[in-house]
């Protein structure tokens, strides 16, 4: 049981929907794990599922060796778990050295008594982004790119073991999906077990170790790279092969 | 409407940790201050008109300190600060009623109970949000008006008087004693209105009124942080109404939950500026005494509408409050920044 996240049987209903259906996934210490799959498959509700904004119906879920289910979102992320939002949700009345200093206050030096910098800690993140030049700056001057960093910069901050990346890339260009890609395989570097959804393909193939592929609330495919995008299901139901 | 405000909000940093010793001996002077000059009032002034007005005045900076917390900070747009203020009053007159008990006590107590509606309210704020809540707080200041109306205990709809007592020793008139009562709850209530926009809380509440779902995943306990602002914020609202029974020797329901005391509230920090403590403070102090003033010049009447007329003209020129104006003039610099600086010091 070396799993630092295990999915047992995890299924999720809205109304009549069936959004996810008997998922179980296991993902390792250090593993940087792919999750595809078309719009509307369940990717974003089982991420949900996993950091708590959704409560999943059945199964379980494993974090460390401790179920999760009952634990609100904070406690998961005070245990290690933290994403970044598809839509960037900066806190956009704070500065992004303000932004950071959210979690650092909460999370990473909670009930800690002494007065730790935490404004020089959360530049430190901010420049290791690459977002040095607008650390002061107000949020709403950000561009798309930038927030996509200040939403990873800001998980950072809590000093995560897994970090769930929802669609970090969507609308950037090629350039910048480089960018954001060269900042996960860093982040990856340094031991943190990272999850990263995407459509772009070119990205989850440079990036995964691992794959998996959902539809319609299921898991259908589960592979290397490679193998996944020749698997037949996956080109049925993603690829439009 | 706390959809517009928070959009609006400019984002200061707040004081760094370096820099704050020495606001606060600042604050510290400036709350012994007030409360020498108020002193300095009561032994010089024979008129009790004067302790009279202010003590509403100051009834407000309560208020208003007190909405803040939970809609200026939370961005929980409250309505329903009536009910709060009433519940104090009607705390207290339980208290006289049942106990005959001194004025700390009741003031205590009314808190005690309108910190527990907080509560309530607060646990409303779990389902409800934006101008669902708000409308919630509507209703809440609805049905208690409707269950103390329908109290005999409590006078029902005629009311009950109040003799007063005898005022306490240093205190020549009870006028003189409820405005030294008073002023003592309004520096408590801008202190820890100001502790909390300082401290971690704020940091969290504010984090919560940008977007309360990223609040939760960076590791903000959302529920507790805004339970902690609906407690605080009644609590002070409580004790607010609870010297009202003995101010007006009279306590009736339709008057007590007034509809003004909620459209003060929030107006007073709309007016000074919601994003941090001295703007409720700058409002009340402001709108209250235009308030007073035009009551006694013109007509009680005509006060109301001046609140409306300043909300609405405020809303859309200023959105961020007369602080948010003073900011704009320092951020443009040079001389007019001077001018930005030198008015906000007046204030």
């Amino acid at each position: 049981m070396s799993a630092l996240l295990s999915i047992a049987s995890v299924s999720k209903h809205f109304g009549g929907f069936t959004a996810l259906s008997n998922v179980s996934l296991e993902v390792a210490q250090g593993e940087r794990l792919g999750l595809i799959g078309p719009n509307g498959s369940g990717k974003t509700t089982l991420i949900n599922c996993v950091s708590g904004a959704l409560k999943n119906d059945a199964g379980t879920i494993t974090f460390k060796n401790e179920n999760l289910n009952g634990l609100a979102p904070h406690q998961r992320t005070r245990r290690g778990i933290a994403r970044s939002f598809q839509i960037p949700r900066p806190f956009h009345s704070m500065t992004p050295v303000e932004n950071l200093a959210v979690p650092l206050e909460y999370v990473t030096y909670r009930g800690v008594a002494h007065k730790h910098d935490i404004k020089g800690e959360a530049e430190a993140i901010l420049q290791d982004m690459g977002l040095g030049d607008k650390m002061h700056a107000s949020c709403a001057g950000l561009s798309q790119v930038e927030l996509r960093k200040l939403e990873l910069a800001r998980a950072m901050a809590a000093r995560p073991a897994l970090l769930i990346s929802d669609e970090a890339m969507a609308g950037l260009s090629h350039g910048e999906v480089d960018e954001v890609l060269a900042i996960l395989f860093k982040l990856s570097g340094t031991g943190i077990t990272i999850i990263m959804i995407e459509h772009i393909m070119h990205a989850i193939m440079r990036f995964s170790e691992r794959v998996v592929c959902l539809d319609a609330g299921q898991l259908i495919a589960e592979g290397v790279p490679t193998e996944i995008v020749k698997n037949p299901e996956v080109q049925r139901a993603y690829l439009g092969a | 409407m706390s959809g517009k405000m928070s959009g609006k909000m400019s984002g200061n940093m707040n004081a760094s940790a370096g820099s704050m010793g020495g606001n606060n001996r600042i604050f510290v002077i400036g709350c012994v201050g007030v409360l020498l000059a108020a002193i300095a009032l009561m032994a010089g002034v024979k008129i009790d008109y004067v302790f009279n007005a202010s003590f509403v005045v100051l009834q407000f900076v309560v208020l208003a300190s007190a909405w803040n917390i939970l809609g200026g900070y939370a961005g929980y747009v409250n309505f329903g600060t009536s009910a709060f203020f009433a519940m104090g009053g009607y705390s207290a007159l339980f208290m006289i009623k049942a106990f005959n008990a001194p004025l700390l006590v009741q003031i205590l107590v009314a808190a005690c109970v309108a910190g527990l509606l907080g509560l309530g309210v607060g646990l409303i704020s779990l389902r409800l949000r934006g101008i669902f809540f708000s409308i919630a707080t509507v209703a809440v200041a609805i049905i208690l008006e409707t269950v103390i109306l329908n109290t005999e205990y409590f006078g029902g709809a005629k009311g009950l008087q109040m003799m007063r007592p005898e005022p306490m020793a240093p205190f020549e008139s009870y006028d003189k004693m409820l405005f030294f009562v008073m002023i003592l709850m309004a520096i408590t209530a801008v202190a820890i209105s100001r502790y909390i926009e300082r401290s971690w809380i704020g940091r969290g509440l504010r984090a919560i009124k940008d977007n309360e779902e990223a609040a939760e995943c960076v590791g903000v306990p959302t529920l507790k942080l805004k339970l902690i602002a609906t407690v605080v914020s009644g609590a002070l609202m409580g004790a607010a109404g609870a010297p009202l029974v003995m101010y007006m020797r009279f306590i009736e329901p339709v008057s007590a939950f007034s509809l003004n005391y909620s459209v003060s509230a929030l107006a007073m920090p709309i007016i000074g500026g919601t994003s941090s403590w001295i703007g409720p403070v700058i409002g009340a102090l402001l709108l209250g005494s235009v308030q007073q003033i035009v009551t006694v010049t013109i007509s009680s009447e005509l006060n109301v509408l001046i609140v409306g007329v300043l909300l609405v003209f405020f809303v859309v020129v200023a959105p961020d409050g007369i602080l948010g104006l003073v900011r704009k003039l320092r951020a443009k610099g040079g001389t007019s920044g001077a001018a930005g600086s030198a008015k906000g010091g007046a204030k």
